[in-house]
């Protein structure tokens, strides 16, 4: 059985996969990739389903090495992939194309020069224990294969199904100036003021270093205003939510966010704006459009 | 009941009324939603008072979806023949740190307090915050107990607390804001087990003191 061996584990890598849906009542988050499109991406490119097991890896500082054949791609955040191997100079590689190794050879992916998270994905898919259905690790309930670490030695699952024809697709096009996140209106939108819910649009806000698998804390210069005072019965959250605490600063819901929560919910994001939210880094500034 | 937008693949449902009669109306609309539940319907989340629709946008509009959930408002309740379970026994050590506090607020003696807390039928109307994690409400306890002002960075697992009108007991250790009155040895999550959450939506429970 092939086996990815973990040289250098980076600051968060994870295994993720389409998550573990329908499991709320229980308590149990959905989880899964952050990105969902670009692991599906990474997936197709290898010839797996969609929701196939990879690797998230966050700000990059993986590297991998293989002890049989492995057909892999990368996606996500632009950034830098070097295949190593034995007795020659590292080789320059690219993300969203597939890759071919040999026995022996390594796989780097860099920090990102934009985005903050890769997706990995092999050729038939990341072998780990599942847990209700999933090998997602959900840093919030604490459930899935822990986080990689140095020395970790990662099953290679059976090829299934044909490789697809193409063998490098283009990268979600990134323009220059703030991220546009699309969103619906939230459930409840009516608890801030119509000048709050023009303000979520028109202010320019910024994502802060308050961010991980659970959500994106937003800066901007002013907060966003209730018109509803007291606290909100706890209800069911989705991902893509935008959750404002007492504070008025909004959070961007991502894949590990809480089941139910207390604060009211202004918008959603849609799919796409989601995977956006996911690839944001520290100081990105963002803008929310209407979605829909 | 009203049914409130929550973005391209969710709509939530919302009941009306006092606590208890919203999280009723809640718990029997969520009771005939499982029954006739389409294959689009992703996921049904109970809350304090809502109940929270996932679905699949690209197998069933969000109009379809809504339609089927003010359908269910109308329709009958299903025919539950068998009688409800006997409620969950969970057995407490009631020596949990904030347990004098709490009674003192309530103005209530600590064996009161047991008495009363242990004499209740409890019903969980939602989970969250943790996998397994269940809010107990119950119409024999008409208290509400304020959240510690300052959370404890850990709360043990199996302890058994209080925050507004819930008792809720912790599946494992984590950073907790609920006045903590007594503690457990059932395990509430256990993710091996089927079903691996011992306190579900709808379950009714009742404490015993050790």
């Amino acid at each position: 059985m092939t086996l990815l061996i973990v040289r250098a584990p980076g600051a968060l890598t994870t295994v993720q996969d389409g998550g573990r849906p329908g499991l709320g009542a229980f308590g149990v988050g959905r989880s899964g990739a952050a990105d969902l499109p670009a692991l599906g991406a990474a997936n197709r490119l290898v010839g797996n389903d969609p929701g196939a097991a990879g690797l998230e890896i966050t700000a990059g500082g993986l590297t991998l090495a293989v002890t049989a054949r492995a057909i892999l791609a990368v996606t996500g955040a632009a950034a830098p992939v070097l295949i190593g191997r034995p007795g020659q100079a590292p080789l320059p590689a690219g993300t969203h194309a597939r890759l071919v190794l040999r026995a022996g050879d390594t796989v780097t992916v860099g920090s990102p020069t934009a985005g903050l998270r890769s997706y990995l994905a092999v050729r038939g898919g990341i072998v780990a224990e599942a847990v209700l259905g999933s090998r997602a690790y959900d840093s919030h309930a604490g459930l899935g294969p822990a986080p990689l670490r140095a020395g970790d030695r990662l099953s290679v699952g059976a090829a299934r199904g044909p490789l697809p024809t193409v063998d490098a697709v283009p990268p979600p096009y990134r323009p220059p100036g703030p991220v546009e996140l699309a969103v619906w209106p939230g459930p409840r939108a009516d608890w801030f003021t119509p000048a709050a819910r023009r303000l979520l649009l028109a202010q320019r806000w910024r994502a802060t270093a308050a961010m991980d698998r659970v959500g994106v804390r937003l800066a901007g210069a002013r907060h966003l205003e209730r018109a509803v005072a007291g606290e909100l019965p706890s209800e069911g959250m989705v991902t893509g939510a935008v959750q404002v605490p007492g504070d008025g600063a909004p959070v961007i819901f991502l894949a590990d966010h809480p089941v139910t929560g207390g604060y009211p919910v202004i918008a959603v994001l849609t799919a796409a704006a989601v995977a956006r939210a996911a690839q944001l880094t520290p100081g990105v500034a963002v803008r929310f459009v209407p979605g829909g | 009941m009203r049914v409130l937008g929550c973005g391209p693949s969710a709509l939530l449902v919302e009941f009306a009324g006092t606590d208890a009669r919203a999280a009723a109306a809640a718990a029997a609309w969520l009771d005939r939603a499982e029954t006739a539940r389409p294959a689009a319907v992703t996921d049904l989340v109970p809350g304090a008072r809502t109940v929270l629709i996932t679905f699949d946008p690209a197998a069933v509009t969000v109009a379809a979806v809504r339609a089927w959930a003010m359908g269910l408002d109308a329709a009958a309740a299903p025919a539950r023949p068998e009688s409800p379970p006997a409620p969950l026994r969970i057995e407490v050590d009631y020596d949990g740190e904030d347990l004098p506090a709490v009674a003192a607020a309530l103005g209530m003696t600590v064996p009161a307090l047991i008495t009363a807390h242990t004499a209740a039928l409890w019903r969980c109307d939602f989970t969250g915050f943790a996998p397994g994690f269940g809010y107990l409400r119950s119409d024999g306890w008409a208290h509400t107990v304020p959240r510690l002002s300052t959370p404890r960075t850990r709360v043990p697992a199996g302890a058994v607390g209080l925050a507004g009108p819930y008792t809720g007991v912790y599946p494992r250790a984590t950073a907790g804001g609920w006045q903590i009155i007594g503690r457990t040895a059932a395990v509430l999550w256990d993710e091996r087990r089927d079903p691996p959450a011992l306190i579900r939506p709808g379950r009714a429970i009742g404490f015993v003191a050790r």
